[in-house]
């Protein structure tokens, strides 16, 4: 199908043209190749077919080292095809928020955007291996120049931070999926990278001491990117240093590449490992949600703030994930997108502001609603996004989380190991969100009139110009459509889910088997045999 | 196989030989624009012998050889003539630097005696030649001058290529420490030698096969390949054999810097390759001998961890370099281990990769100088990107594909060893070289971070074109090619595999193959058989 490679290729034929152009020409022809691909994914998603369905769509393939089985294989299951909208839906808006922020070197600027776009889509698109692990890892290359070239006075040490973190996570997951592949090799007489054919094969064959070997690797390396405490240290820094559209990129689909990589990898391929290590991981995820929480409380630097909030949403999502049941996946999943949207709101706003006032600290900018009331009601509607009001995008996802870790012990067919002492836990973290990001309303949004001395506004009116109410329109349309009718998203992904959890309703049935035949409780949580 | 058969396998090398003769000729000529010509004559000798060892090595031929690993020195030659070509390019405007600049002003007369111009790409080239020579070695007595042809150049290239002490030591200290390292490995030979009672490459495999046939190899033998395998190290800078480099690397200007982190590497990964294959290793039997597996191991894992901290701890580019190209022998070493078949594939596949991204980095240092000297410290690299793009996305790319980012070259070359190494069992070598794949990205970071981010200071500054464009040409003809080959991987893949053949695997190949198609021949029920099947069933040489 021509879609799929149309995606990958539109941005890069936008850098092309980039590199043939005037600095001043740049930022349209970004422009223009984003939109176009936005153009390419919605007409992708309609051409897609298998929505709702377990199938791939727009799949191709093109032989590449076919004496080791790699190929340049392309296809995206429904869950695929919903995150390559949210990234081409954030792309344009991202190029039209840097519009007047980025001054300087604008052709490479814009060339990096694009490739970027360009990873990025080819993460999702994936269906080779070590196809998906190229898109994966280079994906910090335009990011790392992005921060390094056009971040804030801590550049250096953000830009390499974040680079080695997730090299050296990506790299322990590479040598786990080669071990994979290598013992796919050995059964089968020939290599192969198809990740369907090898997560079928690992989840089949894998003893429990192997998958978990497995399990270690992957989860390192998505663990970084996610982040999941306790290697989030690179995330806040890299987030307050980004350009303001780096760090929308970051948070609305970079991050994501990380739970991307649990959902595609980790459940089915290591299903018993999974079942075995979920506690743990859970546990992480929620002391993340209540860690980041707390320090989001304390914060003065408003993009710190919205940054370490990534951290703690980011730990609802995993807790979805680990839940093991198509409740919490579906929440998961949500999640992904709609914490790219309301975060990615987030950053733009702060941005914003930051491109008036050249601070991001509370403490010297306060009570804005007085000088920009339109962007305080953005402000106020994504924190509102973010927090979880029902309503907006965000409450309905991270119910969803928490149901499904809640009914994790004992919704009959799947192995759930959470229940409600871990919901419990976790819906802490959401009365901390509110608290924090309330917190920071109070302060900049409302209250007494606080603006630095020096304010020049660097040209731009001193409420939002209708450039940048165009880029925050449509993320708040999409909050709201999310918010009041998830089900269009839901029902999208249902068959996916169930295709990735195939294994797990298995395990249960072995384990009641082993329970009745030895008598004995084997399993963890309170599951009732 | 006759004397003139070998003759015909050295078409190559006796290409270059004409080639050293000439270039001695032409560097000393009166006439400056013969003399500045030198180079292109040289660059001239190493494409031809490139392209003939593309023809000398062609299927047709390799039916009448005795080598070991047959088909080695199709890859070996034209890899060993592009990066050579490279390394040629790097070096020109460095040499007889001061003195060309005198006898054009005026201020002296040209006078052969002080002149080195000749001799050095003279000696580059009898360097390369003993790098393809090594391919075409039958026994221990032509491997072991072959490794020295490769060598003694070396040793004078660093002496003359610059004029300061710095230089002098530095060739000192690799001279002595060389020979020193050729009197091990000469040592083990002879154990070899006295364990099989033949140096011939082809008898020894069979004394040793028979020898593994009644429970392993001997002692005696054990001894000699082990000292073999630890002198050889020191080509590669293996450890504990590699404190040597930093301060060579250091000493000999970047042109020659860069030669001595492929050439003699390249020849001392072969060496060790053919002699692991001569006791009996192959795609059917790779089982490495218990003791030599060990010390293999240790020296990868110590030769790979020690190089990559040393270059953290590196404030100079060229230790910086030179510890990283340590490292990259010990992820080499992986292959080596890994054994025919894949790993050996892995191995020469890596000696491309590694060859054109760090020629390419060291293109960066040939190109720039500051007051008519080499960049030094990290902090000459300040601000590069502003003033020299061109170099510092060169500089970028290389380090890049050295780290084996993908899709980088380096990345596949990487990517190929780990396959290898785990298909071999051997993960906890991988995951090793893994983490130190890592480290090595904090270092290689700094060679794209400073020339991007730093704020240039007055050194940096004052950082300019060196005296030659050639050395740029060359960086970018590097990494366009790491950009570009990734793209025909599957052909790359096709050429290193079939070069890593080792004979024993061919010849099972050809008789399945042959037994195939005279049993079709004869169930056709033609009485006349397939002539080349009739003499390759029938000649000797292909039991």
């Amino acid at each position: 199908m021509i879609w799929g490679w149309l995606l990958l290729l539109l941005p890069i034929v936008g850098g092309v043209f980039i590199v043939g152009s005037s600095a001043k020409a740049a930022r349209s022809i970004a422009l223009l190749a984003t939109l176009a691909t936005f153009g390419a994914s919605i007409a992708a998603a309609f051409e897609f077919g298998v929505w709702g369905t377990g199938e791939y769509g727009l799949q191709s393939t093109v032989e590449w080292l076919p004496e080791v089985g790699i190929n340049l294989s392309i296809g995206a299951d429904s869950v695929a095809m919903l995150l390559i909208l949210l990234t081409t839906f954030l792309m344009p808006l991202a190029v039209l928020g840097s519009w007047t922020a980025v001054g300087e070197r604008l052709k490479e600027y814009y060339g990096w955007l694009l490739l970027i776009e360009t990873a990025m889509i080819g993460v999702f698109l994936a269906r080779d291996l070590v196809f998906f692990y190229i898109c994966f890892e280079f994906t910090l290359v335009p990011m790392y120049f992005l921060i390094a070239i056009y971040g804030g006075a801590g550049r250096a040490r953000a830009c390499v931070k974040f680079f080695l973190y997730t090299f050296t996570g990506s790299l322990l997951a590479l040598v786990g999926f080669l071990y994979v592949a290598w013992c796919y090799a050995e059964t089968h007489g020939s290599w192969t990278f198809q990740i369907s054919t090898l997560c079928e094969f690992a989840a089949g064959t894998f003893t429990l001491s192997q998958q978990l070997w497995v399990l270690t690797a992957l989860v390192i390396g998505f663990a970084v990117k996610i982040p999941l405490f306790p290697l989030h240290t690179w995330l806040p820094l890299a987030h307050t240093e980004a350009p303001t559209a780096g760090s929308v990129i970051l948070a609305g689909v970079l991050l994501k590449l990380g739970t991307y990589g649990i959902y595609r990898f980790v459940l089915p391929m290591t299903p018993d490992a999974v079942v075995e290590w979920a506690p743990i991981l859970g546990i992480l995820a929620i002391v993340g949600i209540l860690y980041a929480g707390l320090i989001c409380w304390v914060q003065t630097d408003v993009k710190k703030l919205v940054a370490y909030s990534s951290v703690s949403h980011l730990g609802f999502c995993v807790l979805g994930l680990f839940a093991l049941n198509p409740l919490g996946l579906q929440g998961s999943v949500l999640y992904m997108i709609n914490h790219g949207l309301s975060t990615g709101g987030l950053f733009f706003l702060v941005g914003m502001m930051y491109e008036r006032y050249h601070t991001r600290d509370m403490d010297t900018v306060g009570g804005l609603a007085k000088r920009m009331p339109v962007w305080a009601f953005f402000m106020v509607f994504f924190v509102l996004a973010s927090v979880g009001l029902p309503g907006l995008n965000g409450f309905v996802s991270e119910f969803l989380c928490l149901l499904g870790t809640f009914a994790a012990g004992d919704s009959g067919s799947y192995p759930g190991v959470y229940g409600p002492w871990f919901a419990a836990f976790a819906a802490l973290g959401m009365i901390v969100a509110a608290m924090y990001l309330l917190i920071m309303v109070g302060k900049i949004v409302f209250g007494a009139l606080k603006e630095p001395a020096v304010d020049d506004h660097h040209g731009l009116p001193a409420d939002l110009s209708a450039r940048e109410i165009t880029v925050l329109v449509p993320i708040a349309v999409m909050c709201v459509v999310l918010g009041v009718q998830p089900w269009i998203a839901m029902d999208a992904m249902e068959g996916s889910i169930n295709e990735t959890l195939a294994a797990y309703p298995g395990i249960v049935k072995d384990a009641i088997q082993q329970v009745a035949d030895s008598g004995t409780s084997l399993l963890v949580g309170g599951q009732k045999p | 196989m006759t004397m003139s058969n070998h003759l015909w396998f050295l078409i190559p090398e006796a290409i270059l030989m004409v080639g050293v003769v000439i270039t001695a000729i032409t560097g000393l000529m009166r006439s400056v624009s013969i003399r500045q010509s030198t180079p292109a004559v040289a660059a001239v000798f190493v494409i031809a012998s490139g392209v003939a060892s593309v023809f000398v090595f062609s299927p047709e031929h390799l039916d009448t050889t005795t080598f070991l690993m047959p088909a080695l020195g199709r890859w070996v030659g034209v890899i060993t003539s592009a990066v050579g070509l490279v390394l040629i390019l790097n070096s020109v405007g460095q040499v007889d630097r001061r003195l060309e600049k005198a006898v054009a002003a005026g201020r002296l007369r040209f006078d052969p005696l002080r002149a080195s111009g000749g001799e050095y790409y003279a000696f580059m080239l009898l360097s390369l030649a003993g790098l393809m020579l090594i391919c075409t070695a039958n026994d221990l007595i032509w491997l072991f001058l072959a490794l020295e042809l490769t060598s003694l150049p070396t040793y004078v290239l660093v002496a003359m290529s610059r004029t300061n002490k710095l230089a002098q030591e530095a060739a000192m200290k690799y001279f002595f420490l060389g020979a020193m390292s050729a009197a091990i490995f000469l040592y083990g030979f002879a154990l070899l030698y006295a364990a099989t009672g033949t140096i011939e490459f082809d008898q020894m495999r069979r004394a040793f096969q028979s020898q593994t046939a009644d429970g392993g190899l001997g002692a005696l033998a054990i001894a000699g390949l082990l000292l073999s395998l630890f002198g050889i190290g020191f080509k590669l800078a293996a450890a504990p054999l590699h404190l040597y480099a930093a301060d060579v690397y250091e000493g000999a200007s970047a042109p020659v810097t860069a030669f001595l982190g492929f050439v003699p590497k390249a020849a001392g990964v072969l060496a060790i390759m053919m002699l692991l294959v001569t006791t009996g290793l192959s795609e059917l039997s790779n089982s490495l001998p218990y003791p030599i597996m060990i010390m293999l191991w240790v020296v990868a894992v110590l030769t790979m961890t020690l190089g990559n901290i040393g270059a953290l701890l590196q404030r100079s580019i060229k230790r910086m370099l030179a510890y990283s190209s340590i490292a990259h022998s010990g992820y080499l070493m992986i292959g080596i281990i890994a054994g025919p078949g894949i790993g050996y594939t892995a191995v020469l596949f890596y000696l491309l990769a590694y060859g054109i991204g760090n020629t390419a980095a060291f293109s960066v240092l040939s190109a720039l100088e500051r007051r008519g000297e080499e960049l030094t410290t990290l902090e000459d690299l300040a601000g590069l990107r502003k003033r020299h793009p061109l170099m510092a996305a060169v500089l970028a790319i290389s380090s890049g594909s050295l780290l084996g980012f993908p899709p980088l070259l380096g990345f596949w070359g990487k990517l190929m060893l780990f396959i290898a190494g785990i298909q071999t069992g051997q993960i906890v070598l991988v995951i090793i070289a893994a983490v130190n794949s890592a480290i090595s990205g904090w270092y290689y970071l700094k060679l794209v971070a400073v020339p991007v981010m730093a704020t240039p200071t007055a050194r940096s500054e004052s950082v300019e074109r060196g005296p030659s464009n050639w050395p740029r040409v060359a960086g970018v003809i590097m990494v366009v090619a790491t950009l570009v080959l990734p793209i025909f991987l599957s052909w790359l893949y096709m050429q290193s595999s079939d070069s890593a053949q080792t004979a024993a695997a061919m010849r099972a190949r050809t008789q399945a193959e042959s037994t195939e198609v005279l049993e079709s021949a004869q169930a056709s029920a033609r009485l006349v058989p397939v002539p080349g099947v009739q003499a390759s069933l029938n000649s000797p040489s292909n039991r």
